[in-house]
């Protein structure tokens, strides 16, 4: 039973995480991948989507959330294997032993998955290394041992919840059985119902930061449980600008925005954007630590219409984006041509009605449906269009 | 194939497969312990020690100090079933799972959390503590309605035989 719920769960943390690391579109470009190394484990790797522009926030949200609420049922099922580990001899032969090696990389795997993802999101930055490089090539350990314990135990995890009568398990043969049980003090299915019970509590103190709005409030425990602030730019930020050496001089009236295609170069000043045609778009921000935002009203100028003040027509290249902050993995970044192309893109210089906020990017962020928060450039300084980096 | 069998214990397509997930655990592990290969090392296997060296001992202990306690007064011999335990163990499971995902924000370990969110990072505890006097608080509810369930035909009978005194008199 709880193996099943863990095959299911598993398996949509695994694929929602492998699309978190497409959504940072890490084969365009060198600064967009946190792990480089990766070799033929990237084998998956496609073109992020703009559409639909909720599509991260979602996948993300689910891979946060239903993380958070396995935890009991992977503890539970620890619970219920522990005479395992007291098993003796240690290896009874050769397939065993191995076995048994591999069980090792599927629980140490599983811990070093879900403490790694749970720190993180609390920004305890405590493990030993990147958290990016920890989770992606964890994950992979940790995969390669769930299909060989998936593929080796899912006949006998069928039988265990098959109506019984139809097939009676042997339960004394897989030695989890304790021949001198203590009296009983709850039922099986009070036991069920006590991890059911842990995982809905998980799930009401958490799910509120993923879906914003009025349920925010009744994410009580979660990271992004509170509103930082009222009115227009009063939603949740993930870096303020203080917190990145954001500098009053960086983004004060000798501010300027340069973009960049090869030689040609324009300069603007924020009155001069503000003078460009203005779009509306209405877009989330979803970070890849689950939370997220409902959608925010942005305006600004599109990425196309500044790709073609430096003479690029209607099917610009990608374009490499930079911020005035110092240092941090995501100062910088480059978004592909198909999140260039989309009209929905922005240079945004307002939200809600209200000029950005400090905090929010001020003088101008970036705003690409379906790319992840941090990729939404704030504090931008300069555009460059089909650079390498 | 019988042979084979023999030999390793269980079929060649169970050591194939093995030995593909322990290809690949080495391909991404090798990447893994690229940086801090000690740290990261001590990590992974501490994961897998995590629950069963230190949480399993912990909450056994607790579980049984909590069945000690409320052991039934009629001695070892009485047929009471253990089950009130359990009022006590409800609570007592949510509470701690709670602290253990959410520990560094309620017991304020994260330094910088404020400055990079702009949140407030005194809010988790009192939250926490909340939610824990309402667990035990709904559990001792539970308790007191099964009590007076279990005793109202007691009472009521009770009730009957004063009436009827009452009537006679």
């Amino acid at each position: 039973m709880l193996g099943l719920i863990l095959l299911f769960g598993i398996t949509i943390l695994f694929v929602t995480g492998l699309l978190s690391y497409a959504a940072y579109n890490p084969d365009l470009a060198r600064i967009n991948d946190e792990t480089p190394d990766k070799g033929l484990l990237g084998f998956y790797l496609f073109s992020w989507p703009t559409s639909p522009y909720w599509l991260y926030r979602l996948t993300q949200g689910v891979h946060v959330t239903l993380g958070i609420v396995l935890i009991p049922v992977l503890l539970a099922k620890l619970w219920s294997v522990i005479p395992k580990l007291f098993e003796w001899p240690p290896a009874r032969s050769l397939s065993h032993g191995l076995e048994r090696l591999s069980l090792l990389l599927l629980v140490g795997g599983a811990g070093f998955e879900f403490v790694t993802g749970i720190l993180n999101i609390q920004l305890h930055y405590i493990f030993p290394g990147s958290f990016y490089v920890l989770h992606y090539y964890g994950a992979w350990v940790f995969m390669g041992a769930f299909v060989v314990h998936v593929t080796f135990r899912l006949r006998r995890a069928l039988r265990a919840v098959r109506p019984r009568g139809t097939s009676p398990v042997p339960q004394e043969t897989l030695g989890l059985v304790s021949p001198n049980p203590a009296a009983p003090t709850i039922s099986r299915r009070g036991a069920l119902g006590l991890v059911g019970l842990g995982s809905a509590a998980l799930l009401v103190v958490t799910v509120g930061q993923s879906v914003g709005g009025w349920f925010r409030k009744t994410a009580v425990l979660a990271p992004h449980g509170q509103e930082p602030g009222s009115g227009p730019n009063g939603f949740q930020i993930n870096k303020t600008a203080a917190s990145v050496g954001i500098r009053a001089s960086d983004i004060g009236p000798a501010w300027r925005l340069s973009v960049r295609n090869g030689s040609r170069q324009a300069i603007l000043t924020q009155q001069q954007l503000l003078a460009l045609p203005q779009f509306e778009s209405a877009l989330p921000i979803q970070c890849v630590e689950g939370w997220s935002t409902t959608d925010q009203l942005w305006s600004g100028v599109r990425l196309i219409d500044l790709a073609a003040l430096v003479g690029l027509g209607t099917n610009p290249p990608k374009v490499l984006i930079e911020s005035a902050q110092r240092g941090g993995a995501f100062s910088s970044a480059v978004l592909r041509d198909n999140q260039v192309r989309d009209g929905r893109s922005l240079l945004a210089l307002q939200v809600n009605g209200a000029t950005l906020s400090q905090d929010h990017g001020y003088p101008a962020r970036i705003m690409v449906p379906g790319a992840p928060g941090v990729h939404n450039t704030k504090w931008v300084t300069r555009l460059s269009f089909g650079e390498q980096a | 194939m019988s042979h084979f069998r023999r030999r390793y214990g269980a079929s060649p397509l169970h050591l194939l497969l093995v030995l593909c997930s322990f290809a690949l655990a080495l391909y991404a592990g090798v990447r893994l312990l690229k940086g801090d290969a000690w740290g990261v090392a001590i990590w992974f296997v501490g994961a897998a020690l995590l629950h069963d060296l230190v949480l399993l001992p912990l909450y056994s202990v607790t579980d049984r100090v909590m069945q000690y306690v409320l052991r039934p007064s009629g001695g070892p011999s009485t047929r009471t079933p253990l089950m009130s335990v359990n009022y006590l163990r409800v609570p007592l499971f949510v509470s701690a799972l709670l602290l253990l995902v959410w520990w560094p924000l309620i017991l304020r370990q994260v330094s910088h959390f404020t400055v990079a969110t702009a949140l407030s990072a005194d809010v988790f505890l009192g939250r926490w503590l909340v939610i824990t006097a309402i667990l035990f608080a709904a559990s001792a509810l539970c308790l007191l309605l099964r009590a007076r369930a279990a005793t109202r035909p007691a009472r009521r009978a009770a009730r009957a035989q004063r009436a009827g005194r009452k009537a006679a008199k």
